[in-house]
């Protein structure tokens, strides 16, 4: 650790700073979408808003960067540096946060951005907050915030408005509890933020223009290297996990007239979503589906953040398995089905016209905001 | 040559959640279980120590009642239980912990020969923190979200590290910290002379006196008063209203009920 540098002297941190992931020279979604909250955070602490880009020949993106909001991108470019390192990127991301002393440090909590910001926050000896959902400056805008996103009596308690901490939200056991984490007394205080979470902003084709690029300087050798990486690829479908997915699609008896169409809307919604195929009991029963796709087995319960049921009608063991999801969409031709009675959002129609509509519309949404 | 394995008691979240009014979690109505990816990571030392004859040491930071979760490990096949605990240690985030755990790592002891295998995350938290940041303060190289791993008779060790939309091939040599994935392995069960065996094989206590001359163990650095990270606020969030029936079944209704989706993102 530089000799002069200390994370306790809280006043000599300024700017919020957004580590923008890429991989194989493309820029992750969720970098854009920090990009974006950052600039929210930095208006409200009326600081400049940096991100800083590490790779091989990627300083094309900067302007991307800027047009979300960055007003400057540190571009730290090396062959060493092309592939994600451990080792390499948290040297030189620590190297940059001792040199430029930024007061926020956001990460996006990808499986890179997980492993890299831990490590970065010990090196730096500060706090890190996991997985965040919302971010604050302005005590205002939290109570706001809390007012809508908690059961908290927010106007009986008492409100420091003049903190300026970053008040990093998550969820925690599973959603069932909230907490907001404050690092008050080191620098940077530093978040992963769960992808998909942030909203992107528009892009601003002249503050693409404008973005300021700097090439700092930094030192990385093979030397600074424990770890190899002897190939990236792309990889096949996961396995079936109803028990840790995020999201789950599950068809029912209404699949009954066609199976294998059936199924195959399920899963290609499913795949859409980035979630997995379940299917209740009689799906199993009657061998359309192998067992491990089964929601409502004994003693199995899943709790996806979206649970979407084609064709259930939701006997008793089929919404004891899955009524405690996040969000529940069913979709039905019976609009008496029970499965309408633990439902967030219900359909009554057939699934075999309503889930192509409904992949439509996800494709439609995903390219308009693709498009902003 | 040995493993450490760490390992966390948590509350089974799998069952009812129990909170609180006042926010926080009811952790006495709740069962408690070992943190399901360090099942991986014990299984993940006992496929080694079954290829190689190598020492397995389980390690858990945890109230006194976490020496049921080390018994099992134990039963499974584990040759060692240490149980890091104390009132100095309680309130730690995850930096404060990592730095009791890698003090408690450099007590026994890491040889070049070693690795040290974490699960990913724990269920209560999910913050996938403390193996990354007791590997740095231990001075090992990491690989987390392990889907395989591969450890050769030099000490190299290749692992299929897994990414959202692929994975990555990663050596490395030991001694390091790996994290792991469920995907790595099936946990084995314990068995009846496992069981047996567990109550005779070595268990110990660290307490703070024992790690209070490490140089990474200091009032500023573990515990709730070292602990970098607090807690501002803890709530839960409103009760679900009654469901939504939306109005017909076409084009239409689809778009609304996507937009809705995004619009909370969930989608």
């Amino acid at each position: 650790m530089a000799a002069n540098y200390n994370s306790a002297d809280i006043a000599a941190f300024k700017n919020v700073w957004v580590f923008c992931e890429q991989r194989q020279g493309k820029l992750m979604q969720t970098s854009m979408e920090l990009i974006s909250e950052g600039r929210r955070l930095a208006d409200e602490l009326h600081v400049d808003l940096c991100g800083i880009l590490l790779g091989d020949n990627v300083a094309d993106m900067a302007k991307d960067l800027g047009a979300y909001g960055a007003d400057k991108i540190y571009v730290c470019e090396s062959p060493l540096l092309k592939d994600y390192t451990t080792d390499g990127y948290t040297k030189v991301i620590v190297d940059m946060i001792e040199e430029y002393k930024p007061e926020v440090m956001l990460f996006g909590a990808s499986n890179i951005g997980r492993d890299l910001a831990p490590r970065c926050a010990a090196r730096l000896h500060t706090g890190l907050c996991a997985d965040c959902t919302h971010l604050d400056v302005d005590v205002e805008g939290y109570v706001q915030f809390l007012r809508g996103a908690s059961t908290l009596d927010v106007d009986s308690m008492e409100w420091d408005y003049a903190n300026r901490d970053l008040k990093m939200t998550r969820p925690a056991f599973g959603g069932h509890l909230m907490a907001t984490i404050i690092c008050p007394r080191f620098r940077p205080a530093m978040a992963t933020v769960r992808p998909g979470v942030m909203k992107k902003g528009k892009y601003d084709a002249a503050k693409a223009a404008a973005v300021e690029v700097i090439k700092p300087e930094f030192s990385l050798t093979e030397a600074d290297f424990q770890t190899k990486v002897l190939s990236v690829e792309k990889a096949a479908r996961k396995i079936v996990d109803l028990i840790g997915a995020d999201i789950i699609v599950s068809v029912g008896r209404g699949i009954a007239s066609d199976v294998e169409g059936g199924i195959k809307l399920g899963q290609e919604l499913a795949d859409l979503l980035g979630g997995v195929l379940g299917g209740s009991r009689v799906t199993i029963d009657s061998g359309w589906l192998s067992s491990d796709h089964q929601v409502g087995q004994t003693g199995k319960t899943v709790r996806p953040k979206l649970y979407i049921a084609l064709g259930i009608s939701g006997s008793i063991q089929h919404k004891a398995g899955m009524s405690e999801s996040g969000c529940i969409v069913a979709v039905n031709k019976n609009e008496a089905a029970p499965i309408f009675e633990i439902a967030d959002y219900g359909i009554v129609g057939d699934l075999f016209k309503v889930t192509p509509m409904l992949i439509e519309s996800i494709k439609a949404m995903r390219a308009e905001k693709e498009a902003r | 040559m040995k493993i450490i394995v760490c390992q966390k008691q948590v509350p089974d979240t799998s069952g009812k959640v129990a909170v609180n009014p006042d926010g926080t979690l009811n952790r006495a109505s709740m069962m408690t279980i070992t943190n399901p990816d360090d099942m991986n990571a014990v299984e993940a030392a006992l496929k080694i120590k079954d290829a190689t004859g190598c020492k397995v040491i389980v390690i858990s930071m945890g109230p006194p009642p976490a020496e049921g979760m080390l018994r099992e490990a134990l039963a499974m096949g584990a040759d060692e239980a240490i149980l890091v605990s104390g009132r100095e240690f309680g309130g730690s985030d995850t930096y404060a912990t990592s730095q009791i755990l890698a003090a408690a790592i450099t007590e026994i002891g890491l040889d070049p020969d070693d690795l040290v295998i974490c699960g990913r995350q724990a269920i209560d938290g999910d913050t996938a923190q403390v193996g990354p940041q007791i590997a740095e303060k231990i001075n090992v190289p990491q690989i987390s979200y392990a889907a395989d791993i591969k450890l050769d008779a030099d000490g190299t060790v290749t692992v299929q590290r897994m990414l959202e939309d692929g994975f990555m091939m990663i050596q490395t040599h030991t001694p390091c910290l790996l994290t792991c994935i469920k995907e790595l392995n099936k946990p084995r069960y314990m068995s009846v002379e496992g069981i047996m065996a567990s109550y005779s094989k070595p268990y110990q206590v660290f307490d703070y006196e024992r790690l209070k001359d490490s140089p990474l163990i200091d009032p500023t650095t573990i515990g709730l008063k070292g602990s970098p990270t607090n807690i501002l606020k803890s709530f839960t969030p409103p009760l679900k209203g009654a469901g939504m029936m939306l109005e017909g079944n076409g084009r239409e209704t689809c778009d609304k009920l996507v937009g809705i989706l995004a619009e909370k993102h969930i989608i």
